[in-house]
């Protein structure tokens, strides 16, 4: 089965990342862009979806900074 | 000063009878995922594990600290620097506690470089000198941290480079009093034992 594993800053955590992309983008001349926030994108094939969660626990996320999603079937 | 250091190898459990355990700093598994994140598995890191929860000497610097916080043998979490850059310069660094057997030799400050690109989350970080703190939940450290030792006081994680200030050549030789701390500790250690 084909999951995707979306990882996020928590709320309130720095993330220059995602202000220096929120800083770039009305450089380009977007405006009415804020609240930008970048994370990860982890995509595999697994036997056996109810493993996910531990891995995203374990190794995927570090869940004292990070939120995580599972998107199954994706 | 003298002491014999043994290198371990990051696949092989054996910690061949060491005294103390670093864990080096780097850019292990290229950072890749989050700096520290892969490494942390690695099968001598079971090793150190059990080596520290025995109350073992570890010092873990930069990329070691943050495999040290990934393996949960220290508190925090790392963040990428606020400036996005890599960071590479001297700090002048406070020795906030000498009751560790990592600074007990240590003069009130110590002057190393800094190289990295992340450093430790430690709730309510502000601006301040760098600071090598004593035993602390993270919430109640102030102030730039350069270092932080678990609340047993045996695993100590710093990110400036101590190793690379034991030379004049280098601009300081202020290094030397953690590994000196080091030795004095296991010194004592082996006498009582």
């Amino acid at each position: 089965m084909r999951a995707r594993v979306l990882i996020r800053p928590k709320a309130g955590i720095l993330d220059p990342q995602g202000q220096a992309v929120e800083r770039a983008l009305p450089a380009l001349g977007f405006s009415g862009v804020s609240a930008v926030h970048v994370g990860r994108l982890v995509e595999l094939d697994v036997d056996d979806a109810t493993q996910l969660p531990s891995m995203c626990e374990r190794l995927l996320a570090n869940p004292l900074v990070e939120d995580y999603e599972i998107i199954e079937n994706a | 000063m003298s002491a014999e250091a043994e290198l371990l190898w990051h696949g092989d459990r054996d910690l061949k009878g060491v005294d103390a355990v670093v864990v080096p700093g780097g850019f292990s598994y290229g950072d890749y995922l989050r700096a520290g994140a892969i490494a942390r598995f690695a099968p001598v890191m079971e090793s150190v594990i059990e080596f520290a929860n025995e109350g073992g000497l570890v010092l873990g610097i930069c990329n070691g600290f943050q495999i040290l916080c990934e393996a949960g043998l220290l508190p925090g979490a790392l963040l990428d620097n606020e400036s996005l850059k890599f960071v590479f310069r001297q700090v002048q660094m406070d020795v906030v506690d000498r009751n560790t057997p990592f600074t007990r030799n240590c003069p009130p400050t110590l002057l190393a470089p800094v190289k990295h690109m992340s450093a430790v989350l430690l709730a309510g970080a502000g601006p301040g000198r760098a600071q090598v703190c004593g035993r602390s939940q993270p919430e109640r450290l102030a102030g730039h941290i350069a270092g932080v030792v678990n609340i047993a006081g045996n695993v100590f994680g710093l990110m400036p480079h101590p190793e690379h200030a034991v030379d004049p050549l280098t601009g300081s030789e202020d290094g030397l009093n953690i590994f000196e701390s080091i030795r004095a500790a296991v010194d004592e250690r082996v006498r009582v034992a």
